[in-house]
């Protein structure tokens, strides 16, 4: 447990928006702290990613801000979730009292997006990795997910369910990039576009603009805020690999040890979780994920949610705004996964809430498998 | 019906530097190394500290087999860059004394996990050259 708290969360404007990163982060933030009902000047702690080489240094000077604390550690999507971590530390030391996470990209407007990823020179891979012709991450995603059917004996058609799923929540859900958009078959899943075997388009997710800010403090400041405070109860991270071959198994990921370190630390356990966010960049990454929690052992992922359980109404909620395959994917997706699961918890999602929820887990994934963050997050009671 | 998975032609591979050296004056002779600490470990790519034991003194390039399994793969379909021909496949294989190289499987489009290959090698063009994985023609 930590004293402290999520009293502030925002998305931006998603989609195709037109608009400038900073004019994305802008909404991101001044809607998150409307949320708390602060204002820039409480702000002593930033942290981001997704500006420049010099993320937060470029926020401080545009919000007028001279932080006492700031992380700009990059980790690919997963980030986000490893800034609650850092964010809570930073509070709870008395090196912060007001921090915001934040992140936006406009990747879809801006037509930013390459195909085969961003090598830089004078590292390894360039040497032995781009000359090969990688889909960057996406085919380290499709060798995971061959290597996942190979080894448990399951089928293409059974990780179809994932997308599918994915698509009943953005059904109930208005920010949805498809809502309105209709549910998907196993056959229009399969039959999409193939990208990467076992990959097709639909087990991509979206590339869209995007993207969210939260505002942490103090638990004690939190509860004479406007907000039902969302406590962060644990968090655990871990880094894996930086290339295609770092990692000696593809399908058991770092998240067996964030998870771990992160239930712990919450004194609750994966049975205590009444709504769950995982980083779905691709199918077969919340496969690997909610494996690595510990909703169900290694291979048996795709039997479980086969009966539709982490669908609207199911046992396990999974994944609730449609997820990075239906909603939104703005290149690092991880802030959405908090925004959503704070949402959850204070009971503010319509159609696609989850009754009585109030134990969320939010789990980011960036890189190629290459780091994983854990948060445990709930309700105060 | 001709093989639409018949060649590698190697994408561009960045300079060699300080810790690659030894690895890239191997493989212009069509030698495949990894690099090799005196505790047993081996790893790619180089590193210039053995990841088990700590070493920098005790490392060296050793020569491999060729001989590989494929530990996972998959077959691309969409270019990456304009002047590459698809589907190719791609592939992590083990080879036989441990290390795990990324690399371009070639002769068809038609793989399982767990094939055997052994290496081959794909000219630069800048003197240097680049293995990739045939299937194995040994029993």
């Amino acid at each position: 447990m930590t004293g402290v708290a999520i009293v502030g969360a925002a998305e931006c404007d998603l989609g195709v928006t037109g608009k400038s990163i900073l004019g994305l982060q802008t909404q991101a933030v001044s809607r998150a702290l409307a949320d708390a009902g602060l204002s820039l000047a409480d702000v002593d702690g930033i942290a981001s990613t997704s500006v420049s080489r010099f993320s937060v240094t470029q926020l401080a000077e545009h919000f007028g801000i001279q932080p006492r604390w700031s992380d700009s550690t990059f980790a690919g999507g997963s980030v986000y979730e490893m800034f609650v971590a850092r964010a809570a530390q930073a509070i709870e030391a008395g090196q912060a009292t007001v921090v915001v996470i934040t992140f936006a990209s406009n990747q879809r407007s801006a037509a930013s997006r390459k195909l085969g990823g961003v090598y830089e020179p004078w590292t390894p891979e360039a040497q032995f990795e781009e000359p090969y012709d990688p889909l960057f991450p996406l085919s380290y995603y499709a060798m995971a997910a061959q290597s996942y059917l190979h080894r448990h004996g399951a089928t293409r058609e059974q990780l179809a369910e994932v997308a599918i799923a994915a698509r009943q929540w953005a059904l109930l859900n208005p920010q949805a990039f498809r809502y309105g958009k209709g549910p998907l078959s196993v056959e229009d899943v399969v039959g999409a576009t193939p990208i990467s075997s076992p990959l097709t388009a639909a087990d991509c997710c979206l590339v869209t603009d995007g993207g969210g800010a939260v505002v942490l403090t103090s638990l004690e400041r939190a509860r004479d805020l406007r907000r039902p405070p969302v406590r962060v109860l644990g968090y655990g991270e871990r880094t894996t690999n930086n290339s295609f071959t770092g990692a000696e198994e593809l399908t058991v990921t770092g998240a067996v040890g964030s998870a771990a370190d992160a239930f712990a630390r919450a004194g609750v356990g994966v049975e205590d979780v009444d709504v769950t966010q995982v980083y779905d960049s691709f199918t077969i990454t919340p496969v690997l994920s909610v494996e690595a929690l510990g909703f169900c052992g290694p291979g048996e992922a795709l039997a479980m949610i086969s009966d539709g359980r982490t669908r609207p109404g199911g046992s396990l909620p999974l994944n609730t705004s449609g997820g990075g395959l239906s909603y939104c994917h703005p290149g690092q997706y991880g802030v959405l996964l908090l925004v959503e699961a704070v949402r959850q918890l204070r009971g503010e999602c319509g159609a696609r809430q989850v009754p009585d929820a109030e134990i969320a887990l939010a789990h980011g994934t960036g890189g190629i498998l290459s780091t994983h963050a854990t948060v445990v997050l709930g309700r105060d009671r | 019906m001709s093989d639409p998975n018949s060649t590698f032609v190697p994408g561009p591979a960045a300079p060699a530097d300080d810790l690659s050296e030894t690895w890239w004056a191997a493989a212009s002779g069509h030698r495949l190394t990894v690099e090799t600490c005196s505790c047993g470990h081996r790893q790619h790519p180089p590193r210039g500290v053995c990841t088990a034991c700590s070493s920098t003194a005790s490392l060296a390039p050793g020569e491999v087999s060729g001989r590989a399994t494929v530990d996972s793969y998959t077959v691309v379909h969409r270019a990456p860059r304009p002047d590459v021909d698809v589907p190719y496949v791609l592939a992590r294989v083990r080879l036989a004394e441990g290390p795990v190289l990324l690399t371009r499987l070639v002769g068809g489009l038609d793989w399982t996990i767990g094939d055997a290959v052994s290496v081959a090698w794909a000219d630069l063009g800048d003197g240097r050259a680049l293995p990739y994985f045939i299937r194995s023609t040994e029993i």
